[in-house]
């Protein structure tokens, strides 16, 4: 029983075969097998939403998808969100605004809000707070990764963005 | 967190689904949206030497409309459900419903079905299709059977689909322009089950109740209708003394147990508090 199979899928744009009994969680793929290990693991009961990540345009707990259901699919993590050594919007956002502390949820955060935005690119601070609910936080309180989103949602309807925080007094030229 | 191990089947059509699950029997489980089961296996709770991934089955996927009739396939997420102009248009509860089901990523993967099929007495599904009148259509290897919702749901986990069935698909009749609805839901945060909850559909004509469904999750093993409050307001003006008597009569009907959630008398309460503002909810909605 649980003999091993072989999976492939497509992990940030890079095509990656992996070798897996058949109960091996999404999760554990990518952290030990794939060394992606931005995406954590804070619980196990499905509640926490540090692993979460994109997977043919949802965002999915991968505690709690098997890695032979990622067979065939597109899945990005928070290691393919820098497009060519730059910062996403959300990541910029999520420093200028002081989104993150200990960084433990943040890979999740990040890819939930990614996939949040596709879907609703100009959400109001409620629907932040409805959408991101299956991510849970110790450090920030979410007040500040409510702003985060804002300003990256700001920052991609190319609309000026400026920090709530800003971390020096602006030098009088 | 670490599943017992199993071996792994993704079918590419439901003939196929029935067949290996005739084949292995009790062996095997159906993987659905997985956010149920796999929780489960991680814990221990269930160790399934056979997992039946319907996946592939796109054939149990999607909402439409055939004549008085919404047609969901049982592999239909809750993200989908909630996404859906026909749902939001003709069946407001479900969308309701299924918004204060868990949280994004698990409404991405869980499924109406599946939702249904585990019939864990928290589970929201089960009071809003009693409140919707639905009926499931159970796929076997011998062919298809409906049955209604009100009678399936037979206790806690367990429900009239026998060994061999998978159900296919849930059918709600198209509920009328003007029907009233509500889901109220208490809970202690976002993505918990309910302490208490209340699914109402109603129609009123001429100041008086002329349609009720009262439909409760978990305050008993199993979601109910209120069949006893549902008649006490038929054909009633639904002032405050007829929806306290409602409330008062569901609350006879509830057997909670004990948890964290609260005590056998709380959760009573709040199933009557639940009905209360469901109905009035529902009655400021009704045309």
């Amino acid at each position: 029983m649980g003999a091993k199979v072989m999976v492939s899928f497509t992990l940030n744009g890079t095509q990656a075969d992996v070798v897996v009994e058949p109960r091996e969680l999404l999760i554990h793929t990518l952290r030990e097998k794939c060394q992606h290990t931005g995406p954590h693991i804070g619980c196990e009961t499905s509640h926490c939403g540090a692993c979460t990540v994109d997977m043919d345009g949802m965002s999915v707990k991968s505690c709690t998808i098997l890695t032979v259901q990622a067979q065939g699919s597109q899945v990005k993590t928070v290691e393919g969100l820098a497009a060519g050594g730059e910062l996403h919007a959300l990541q910029e956002a999520f420093m200028q605004e002081h989104a993150l502390q200990c960084g433990f949820c943040t890979p999740g955060m990040l890819m939930r809000a990614w996939r949040l935005l596709q879907e609703n690119p100009d959400p109001s601070e409620e629907e932040i707070r409805y959408w991101m609910a299956g991510n849970l936080c110790r450090c920030t309180g979410y007040q500040n990764i409510v702003k985060a989103v804002q300003y990256a949602a700001r920052k991609l309807r190319g609309e000026a963005v400026e920090t709530s925080h800003p971390l020096l007094e602006p030098t009088a030229q | 967190m670490i599943p017992r191990p199993f071996d792994y089947h993704r079918p590419a059509d439901l003939p196929e689904a029935l067949r290996l699950l005739g084949q292995y029997g009790d062996e095997a489980r159906l993987l659905a949206g997985g956010h149920s089961l796999l929780p489960m296996m991680k814990l221990r709770f269930a160790a399934p030497a056979h997992l039946i991934d319907m996946g592939l089955l796109a054939e149990l996927r999607g909402i439409s409309e055939a004549g008085t009739e919404l047609r969901i396939g049982a592999m239909t997420t809750e993200h989908d459900l909630i996404a859906s102009a026909l749902l939001q248009q003709k069946c407001p509860l479900l969308v309701e419903g299924a918004r204060q089901i868990s949280d994004p990523q698990v409404r991405y993967r869980g499924t109406i079905g599946g939702d249904i099929s585990h019939a864990d007495p928290g589970n929201d599904h089960p009071a809003l299709m009693l409140a919707l009148d639905a009926s499931f259509v159970l796929a076997g290897p011998q062919g298809e059977r409906v049955m209604p919702a009100d009678g399936y749901f037979v206790g806690t986990f367990q429900t009239l689909l026998e060994p061999g069935e998978i159900l296919r698909e849930i059918r709600i009749p198209v509920p009328a322009p003007g029907t009233g609805y509500c889901y109220a839901k208490l809970k202690r945060k976002t993505g918990d089950y309910a302490t208490a909850a209340a699914a109402v559909m109603l129609r009123m004509q001429a100041g008086t109740v002329a349609m009720v469904r009262i439909a409760m999750t978990n305050v008993a093993p199993t979601a109910f209708r209120a069949a006893a409050a549902e008649q006490h307001l038929q054909g009633k003006a639904l002032d405050d003394a007829a929806i306290n008597e409602a409330a008062r009569l569901v609350m006879d009907q509830c057997e909670p147990g004990d948890d964290l959630r609260g005590d056998e008398a709380y959760k009573r309460a709040m199933a009557g508090e639940m009905v209360r503002r469901a109905l009035h909810t529902a009655l400021s909605r009704a045309a």
